[in-house]
């Protein structure tokens, strides 16, 4: 058994290091390595501080109060100035984009972490099981969320708080990951290394868990990534319909919805919050990137 | 690489005029994100009207690129010099549309896959036409006319008729044979064929061989032939150059390279390979290592690192194509005595007409004194029946389109399957593509169900067992698969996988990495790699992690799906060792999937060949190939290339025509009554009535011997 003098590809010698550290320790490595996703992860950062600890440390918050001018441009009272009904625009952003982070990534987790599972459940079994599951999704798809919402929304205990609204949110969008894992799955499940795990006598649950997943995780994180931003657009229109996060609350997408007529008269009150929603999608975009890559051990790491 | 010649060198020189093509210094460097990569590094060779070369290597030693850049079909951003002549014109770097002319009217190209260089829209007839009227405006009629001609001189029955199918209706031995078709339509000065049979069963790979020497025969062109089968390479051609790591290290007339090799590469290739026709050696032996990555070429010689013969000056200095003089000294050959050998070593010398390969590349730390005695445990008693088969059945339902899927018929599979394995016992099933050997096998680990039939291992029955009450019994089943590539998880670490089946049957919960560490040694890697990926190992190492995963909980049976058919000569044999190896120490038995015969005339102690679903004929290893009874198994080894150029050109042959039916619907009576040469040359009418009426029982000749043949005669073929 001479033969086994283990030749590593050339070009490697940057993983021959990391042979000895743990999986975890290489794709923390990785990550760290693509820069994209690390200056994104630090805006992020930035924003989710911002939002959810800058309002300890300003003094207006996002209600209405009598001791704001109404429609004053920023100055060095109200930073980014007063909206017409006497906000301030600063108080309001921060209020805002809270809401919205925490609405945009509890439907991404949520529906993520179900579609994948449900999708790749069906994928897997395939036959009748998945032929039931799909059509399952099917009535997910084709049902007009706006109507489902606005047929719940009034109906619902929590009223209009941020976690209804995400989960109402989460319901209507669990089936286009579903759809998508499922398809990765159906050539995944072909593939040799699943026969063998099931050779090996590994169970359903532990092909998909440990097997079919991992491997789909490309498209999966695509996909959640762009969910951030779907339901970042879904909730602005649910709020503009009066269906989501309703007054004196607000979020990023009825901020943006409110100024819209006021673009050119009062820019201070349009601009912060849609650069800042820009952002928001934009980072989640890039770490989404730089994740995928870190997850991937084939991505070798050389490129400078 | 003109310098002066000694004037003595004997000459078996052509003429200048006689030269097709000339290849010159060929160099193909493809740039890429990490640096060039050298493809080819400075070949040449010159083709005479009408000779064949082969060009042999194995995968990435550059024997595809080179014939891609002549055709001119690489890539914009590769970068090539050297000079390829035609004719004595100049084709390299020729504009596109001045290349046109040439491709196809002076050289033509045959590809790999059948499947996807015919354009699957338009008939064959339209296709054949197209290439005539490339070059030959005659007119549709005249171009069908010359297609029919064309399609009868490559042995297409009905050619009339297969002009107007389109390319999926027709076997992949038949469309090659479309392809061979097209390539001779403008009766090309050179054909260059890239691995024409490759994708080929053994039994139709001869009739495509049979049909481009005919294509040959009929155009007086010169042929490339592209093979990593030395055996293929033994038959066809009168002259052959090896390749590797880029450069051609060694050619000349098939005889002497194959008897009298001057480079150590050669002799390995030869002696890693197992052979139908000698008597099963101890063990084969194979070349350490793994070919060089074209990244980072060794200095000096590309072999080196393998080489046993290695010497200092080898790491330091490339080797030029040297002449072995008759006196003893070594020149550079002179272009006009092309077809000397030559070979590109610094001590061609050493290598002398009798060195055996075994005495060259004997395995490190395998002395030659403690090789032990096979099978000799085996003489007391019968050994115990583990895994048992009877009657064993599986059809794939076919089901109809649209919303009812109505089950409009059946996929015979597997018909009708009974076999036993024993104790540290190999059983070997072999058959070409599609007659249901890779099925069985599955049925028997119960991954797939079966329609009928029985399955019991140790006495116990496996059918209808649901997961959970089948996993104890996995522990003992285990199965290494075909293709290392897609049978390791590639998003897990080597140790992951090898501790998964641990981890599953929660066995060894505190030391599965120690038995991780273990296992590696066990099947020659260094336990040190386990925390890499599968991607960072080569393919016959990454077989090496299939087998140990397999042996993770110590089974007593391991089913062997073609475990090293996707694997190059050199790297099969240091597997298959270590198969015959772990048989030995851990007492295992194998039930041994595979197309190759010579393999498994190698390994196994009984073989079953099986076709079309049903077993024809089984045996003991010996008593199979030195008297195979069924027609078939008659025919399988005829068909099998043996890489010695004598013995391939002047062996008798049994040919078998046409291809497998459709396992959907099988002939009545005996199912290989539409293919046999016995059927169809030497029975007489009434005789035939009883093949086309009756199936034949699997009968015993004698001392275990059984085939399923009414009028089985035994032949000795080798």
């Amino acid at each position: 058994m001479s033969n086994g003098t283990p030749t590593t590809a050339p070009g490697r010698t940057a993983q021959r290091s990391a042979a000895d550290r743990t999986q975890l320790q290489t794709i923390v490595r990785r990550f760290v390595r693509h820069r994209p996703a690390m200056i994104s992860l630090f805006v992020l950062i930035v924003i989710a501080a911002f939002a959810f600890i800058g309002p300890f440390f300003w003094m207006w918050d996002h209600r209405v109060s009598s001791e704001i001018l109404s429609n004053q441009p920023p100055d060095s009272t109200h930073p980014l100035g007063t909206s017409s009904a006497g906000h301030d625009v600063l108080g309001q952003l921060m209020r805002g984009a809270q809401q919205t982070l925490k609405v945009a990534l509890t439907v991404s987790l949520c529906a993520t972490a179900f579609g994948s599972l449900w999708g790749a459940t069906a994928g897997y079994y395939g036959g009748r099981t998945d032929a039931m599951m799909m059509r399952i999704v099917d009535v997910f798809l084709i049902v007009p969320p706006l109507v489902a919402v606005a047929a719940l929304a009034g109906n619902t205990k929590g009223g209009t708080t941020w976690s209804t609204i995400a989960i109402i949110i989460a319901l209507f969008s669990w089936a286009q990951i579903a759809r998508v894992v499922r398809g990765v799955v159906l050539s995944l499940r072909e593939q040799e290394f699943i026969e063998a795990a099931k050779a090996s006598g590994a169970s359903a649950p532990w092909i998909i868990l440990r097997h079919l997943l991992p491997n789909a995780a490309g498209p999966i994180i695509v996909a959640a990534t762009l969910l951030v931003a779907i339901a970042i657009l879904m909730e602005a229109g649910l709020s503009f319909l009066q269906f989501g996060i309703q007054l004196p609350d607000i979020s990023l997408g009825q901020l943006i919805g409110e100024a819209r007529t006021a673009v050119s008269t009062r820019p201070w009150t349009f601009y912060p919050p849609g650069v800042l929603l820009v952002l928001i999608c934009l980072t989640i975009n890039f770490i989404g990137d730089g994740l995928r890559d870190a997850l991937d051990p084939k991505q070798t790491m050389v490129r400078r | 690489m003109t310098t002066e010649n000694m004037s003595n060198a004997e000459t078996d020189v052509s003429s200048h005029g006689d030269t097709v093509l000339e290849v010159d210094a060929l160099n193909v460097t493809f740039p890429s994100e990490d640096g060039s990569l050298p493809a080819v590094r400075e070949v040449s060779y010159r083709l005479r009207r009408g000779e064949a070369l082969g060009i042999v290597g194995e995968s990435g030693s550059g024997k595809s690129v080179t014939s891609m850049a002549i055709m001119g079909l690489l890539p914009k951003n590769t970068r090539i010099d050297g000079s390829v002549r035609l004719m004595g014109e100049e084709i390299l770097g020729l504009p596109d549309k001045a290349i046109s002319k040439v491709r196809g009217k002076k050289i033509a190209m045959i590809f790999q896959d059948p499947l996807t260089s015919l354009n699957p829209v338009y008939t064959i007839g339209f296709q054949i036409s197209e290439a005539v009227l490339a070059h030959n405006d005659v007119g549709r009629k005249r171009a069908w006319e010359r297609s029919r001609e064309l399609l009868e001189i490559v042995g297409i029955p009905s050619p009339g008729q297969r002009l107007r199918q389109y390319p999926h209706e027709l076997s992949g031995g038949m469309r090659q044979r479309v392809v061979i078709a097209i390539a001779m339509a403008n009766n090309p000065d050179v054909i260059i064929a890239d691995e024409p049979t490759t994708a080929l069963d053994v039994t139709v790979q001869a009739q495509v061989l049979d049909a481009l020497q005919s294509a040959r025969k009929e155009t007086g062109a010169a042929l490339v032939l592209i093979t990593h089968d030395l055996g293929v390479v033994a038959g066809q051609v009168e002259r052959v150059a090896v390749m590797y790591g880029g450069r051609i290290v060694e050619s000349g007339p098939v005889e002497e390279v194959f008897y009298r090799p001057q480079m150590p590469y050669a002799l390995g290739l030869l002696g890693s390979l197992p052979r139908l026709d000698e008597e099963r050696a101890e063990r084969l032996a194979p070349i350490g290592g793994t070919p060089p990555s074209l990244m980072n070429l060794p200095r000096g010689c590309a072999f080196a690192p393998r080489c046993p013969m290695a010497r200092d000056v080898c790491h330091t200095e490339e080797p030029v194509l040297l002449r072995t003089l008759d006196n003893g000294d070594r020149v550079p050959p002179r272009p006009e005595d092309a077809a000397a050998h030559v070979a590109a070593c610094h001590f061609s010398d050493e290598l002398g007409a009798g060195i055996r390969p075994e005495a060259l590349f004997r395995e490190a730390g395998k002395g030659s004194g403690e090789e032990t005695e096979r099978s000799e445990q085996g003489a007391a008693g019968d050994p115990e029946v583990l895994l048992r088969a009877e009657d064993l059945v599986k059809n794939f339902p076919i089901r109809s389109k649209g919303l009812l899927k109505r089950k409009v018929g059946d996929v015979q599979a597997v018909s009708g399957i009974s076999l036993e394995l024993r104790e540290r016992e190999t059983l070997a099933l072999v058959g070409e593509s599609g007659c249901g050997k890779s099925t069985t096998a599955r049925l028997l680990l119960n991954l797939i169900r079966s329609t009928s039939g029985r399955v019991s291992y140790m006495g116990k029955p496996l059918q209808g067992l649901s997961d959970k009450q089948m996993r104890p019994l996995r522990r003992d089943l285990q199965i290494v698969f075909q293709d290392p590539f897609a049978s390791l998880d590639p998003r897990m670490t080597v140790a992951d996988i090898i501790a998964e089946p641990m981890l599953i049957h929660r066995t060894r919960n505190g030391d599965a990495k120690k038995r991780v560490k273990e296992l590696l040694e066990l099947v020659g890697l260094n336990p040190e790699h386990g925390s890499r990926y599968p991607h960072e190992f080569s393919g016959g190492q990454r077989q090496r992690i299939g087998v140990a995963r397999a042996l993770s909980l110590n089974p007593k049976v391991l089913v062997l799906d073609e475990p090293v058919s996707a694997l190059d000569v050199s790297i099969q044999a240091g597997v298959i060792n270590l198969l015959e190896d772990l048989q030995e120490e851990l007492g295992l038995s194998y039930l041994f999937v595979s197309h190759d015969l010579s393999v498994v005339k190698h390994i196994a102690d009984r073989v079953a060949v099986m076709y079309l679903g049903k077993i024809v004929e089984t045996a003991t290893t010996d008593q199979l190939f030195e008297a195979p009874a069924h027609p078939y198994t008659q025919a399988l080894i005829s068909a099998i290339p043996l890489p010695d150029p004598v013995k391939e050109r002047t062996r008798e042959r049994i040919v078998v025509t046409g291809d497998v039916p459709s396992p959907a619907d099988p002939p009545s009576g005996c199912r290989f009554r539409t293919r046999c040469p016995k059927f169809a040359q030497d029975l007489s009418k009434t005789e035939r009535e009883k093949c086309v009426q009756e199936v034949p029982g699997l009968l015993e000749r004698g001392s275990g011997h059984r085939d399923a043949c009414h009028y089985s005669e035994v032949v000795e073929l080798l």
